[in-house]
């Protein structure tokens, strides 16, 4: 075939010159999406990189310990440890004692066993006032936490610069002293249930939007322009509103003396207040409300561009009212649909300040143990495996979403 | 010859062949102005009837009602006899094929086809034959598993064709369904459509504002105007014989110019123009309703004035203001009767001597021009 073909060099020219025809556009394309692309790589991409490493990270033990890592090499991991390095321990924590960073394996290990913090900063201020050795028995005196090869087990595996132990945790997991996966213990297993609780709270607000909006947006592209615009108007009033604002005039009206009860006493529908606020449905009616635009504008957009024409021929072709609804229209707007659903799901799953000012305590999202890591525990790693998880997660829905319904069925704009 | 009421059409063939009849309809959106005005015309079973005229005419409102997809606001539409004012679409049998075809862009072809099927109980090995009978037709046997996206605005008319032909309805509706085509396709399929028509016997009721298309395809038209239907009648006699101004102007080009009666002679009406010239045309009852008249003449009915010509021609002059070739002939733009400009169209060969500001002698037979109110 080569053979038989000899090489056009015309047409190679041709090919050159063409692309050569179009570097002008090709640059000035570029140039004007560099500042977004600037922007987005400093902003986003460069932060979701940290979180990925900070999710792994494990600095504080290989920083603070390293001569007592160099001596653990030779432990036989299974009885308590010589002599030497006990003396290596106490080198270490006198260092650290110096430099004020036993705190910081102490918290980094007191994840893994607990009370260790105190331990480690008594240990150290032993350590700084010893001069000579024997070592091993004034460390053993201190608590049985030394002699217990478990504690130095877990001190030899932090000596690894990354750590699976936020990831792992972020799951309900654990690596057992052999080394394989266990489940934390059933009080401590609480991570699982928050992100299941996050999932369902997303797609109950998501079946609700749809249900909602559906409606809304087909009433939107056949009412008269004039009343079409007003409920645009409301439609899109949410969008401009604080998401902080939308959400207290909710905790206005769902609390025990809120406008909602008041109502309700009022017109005797009940006779006790009905708990509506820090409740599952409390979170979910504000997390519908603020949602529906989202859900609604895309589902809208598709409908718009169905011809009126399309279930006028259903119906001359002998289809009733419904059927043709269902077998005409209803398919149409399915990539309005997805994409409505999949805005709202993924904007649902990252939900922090509606269930934390609405939401009971078992209505908590995945977001606001993160934000409780990062404030209060000051445990970026944990923060930032939960981080991971989320995003891994949304991820999975997105691709589940493209893999069912093809990426050509969803259309955003 | 102009036999018919003016506001009551009914076919030549006795009313009982009626398969659509519509009687004194009138249709309002917003109760003061109407639409249709006193709509009454019946359609014959197997006749292709076209509607034509300008958009706002109220030719497609017309077909929406009778498709059932607008409601009149007064009068009855009766389909074999029966008032289908208050039938849904879907219950009327109707075939309908929408001016943008309104393909189901999630079905294939086949499914397209198969659609009006499934509501008529016909499944399986009996629908598949149907849809292959009807793609078939319109010579689209090969395209079933196609997407209608993937298809081109002539095979995408074909499809809409055979999804409103496959479940044998008597009476098909279109909606200018050759606009979106180019010139040559469009020809092209106003002559399939006209063939299968013919040949499986249905009813077509045609909207379009295109005259050519009406003319090339029609049994009858039916010119629309301001929600009134302004003459009904066969091609021919609509060209040849247009009863107003406003069908004498939208058929074909036709010179119109303003006249007065002056008698009648010999079966003939004698006008005199603008400027005095005296001319003779066809005589036509006039219910004098209307004092403005007007002569009209088309322009390929204007002739060189020569010697050869029988004696009772009009004759008249003017002064040519334009001259285009156009192939076949050369038109020639005439001021005459006092600045009125006249058209013609005269066979190349003769066009000799004659040049823009000349003066040309000008004739045309008495029976080719027509005597018109308003």
């Amino acid at each position: 075939m080569a053979l038989s073909e000899p090489v056009d060099l015309e047409r190679i020219r041709t090919f050159v010159a063409v692309r050569r025809a179009a570097r002008p556009a090709r640059r000035a394309a570029l140039s004007l999406a560099l500042p977004l692309v600037v922007f987005l790589v400093l902003t986003f991409v460069a932060p979701i990189l940290y979180l990925l490493v900070t999710a792994v990270d494990n600095p504080e033990t290989r920083s603070v310990l390293p001569r007592t890592l160099g001596a653990l090499e030779t432990w036989d991991g299974a009885s308590t440890p010589d002599e030497a390095v006990f003396a290596a321990l106490a080198a270490d924590l006198k260092q650290a004692k110096a430099d004020s960073t036993a705190a910081l394996v102490g918290k980094r290990l007191n994840y893994e066993i607990p009370g260790m913090r105190s331990k480690m900063l008594a240990a150290s201020r032993m350590a700084a006032g010893l001069e000579a050795g024997p070592f091993r028995e004034r460390f053993l005196e201190q608590g049985d936490i030394w002699a217990a090869p478990e504690t130095w087990s877990v001190i030899r595996r932090n000596g690894a610069g990354l750590t699976p132990y936020y990831l792992l945790t972020a799951l309900d997991l654990k690596q057992a002293p052999s080394g394989g996966l266990e489940g934390v213990a059933p009080d401590q297993a609480i991570f699982l249930s928050v992100l299941g609780r996050t999932l369902l709270v997303a797609g109950i607000v998501t079946g609700l939007t749809l249900i909602l909006g559906y409606p809304v947006a087909y009433v939107l592209t056949i009412a008269p322009k004039t009343i079409a615009a007003v409920m645009m108007l409301m439609v899109l009033l949410p969008l401009w509103t604080s998401l902080l604002v939308r959400t207290t005039a909710w905790v206005v009206l769902l609390q025990s003396d809120g406008v909602i009860n008041s109502v309700l006493m009022a017109l005797h529908l009940t006779t006790e207040k009905v708990q509506l606020i820090f409740t599952r449905i409390g979170t979910v009616t504000a997390m519908t409300h603020i949602q529906l635009p989202f859900t609604i504008l895309p589902i809208y957009s598709v409908m718009r561009s169905i011809q009126p024409t399309q279930l006028r021929a259903a119906r001359s072709l002998g289809s009733g009212p419904t059927s043709a609804f269902w077998r005409i229209y209803a398919p149409q707007t399915l990539p309005g649909v997805v994409a409505g659903c999949l805005m709202t799901f993924i904007l649902s799953l990252g939900y922090y300040i509606t269930p934390a000012l609405v939401g009971g305590p078992q209505d908590q999202m995945v977001s606001n143990f993160i934000s409780v890591y990062i404030n209060r525990d000051l445990n970026w790693g944990l923060a930032a495996a939960l981080g991971v998880v989320l995003l891994l997660v949304t991820l999975a829905i997105y691709g589940l979403f493209l893999r069912l319904v093809g990426a050509d069925k969803i259309k955003l704009g | 010859m102009n036999a018919m009421s003016t506001d009551t059409f009914t076919t030549a063939s006795s009313s009982q062949d009626a398969l659509v009849r519509f009687s004194q309809v009138k249709k309002s959106y917003d109760g003061i102005h109407y639409v249709v005005k006193d709509l009454n015309l019946d359609v014959a079973k197997g006749e292709f009837l076209t509607m034509l005229g300008p958009s706002g005419s109220g030719k497609t409102t017309t077909l929406m009602m009778l498709g059932g997809f607008e409601r009149p606001t007064l009068g009855h539409i009766l389909l074999n006899g029966n008032p289908v004012e208050r039938l849904p679409p879907e219950k009327r049998n109707i075939g309908f094929v929408f001016q943008n075809y309104a393909l189901f862009p999630h079905m294939t072809v086949a499914e397209n086809v198969a659609f009006p099927l499934r509501y008529r109980g016909i499944k399986g090995t009996a629908a598949r034959e149907k849809v292959a009978r009807a793609l078939g037709r319109v010579g689209l046997e090969a395209l079933g598993d196609r997407r209608p996206a993937q298809l081109s605005g002539g095979q995408q008319q074909r499809v809409a064709l055979a999804r409103a032909l496959v479940f044998e309805p008597s009476l098909v509706l279109m909606d200018e369904p050759l606009g979106a085509l180019d010139k040559q396709l469009r020809e092209r399929m106003q002559i399939e459509i006209k063939q299968l028509q013919t040949s499986l016997g249905i009813t077509m009721v045609y909207v379009t504002h295109d005259q050519s298309e009406a003319l090339t395809m029609s049994d009858r038209i039916a010119v629309f105007h301001d929600g009134r239907i302004q003459q009904l009648a066969d091609p021919k006699t609509l060209y040849n014989a247009p009863e107003n101004r406003f069908v004498a102007g939208f058929i074909g080009e036709n010179n119109t110019m303003n006249c007065t009666l002056v008698g009648r002679e010999k079966g003939l009406a004698v006008v005199r123009m603008a400027d005095g010239t005296v001319l003779k045309a066809a005589d036509a009852p006039l219910t004098g309703g209307s004092a403005a008249l007007s002569l009209s003449v088309r322009p390929e009915n204007i002739r060189l004035a020569g010697n050869d010509l029988p004696p009772a021609q009009n004759l008249f002059s003017g002064q040519v203001t334009d001259m285009f070739f156009l192939g076949d002939h050369m038109r020639l733009s005439v001021a005459a009767f006092g600045g009125q400009i006249v058209t013609a169209r005269i066979p190349v060969a003769q066009v000799q001597g004659i040049a823009v500001g000349g003066t040309v002698h000008l004739a045309c037979l008495p029976s080719d021009c027509r005597l018109l109110e308003g």
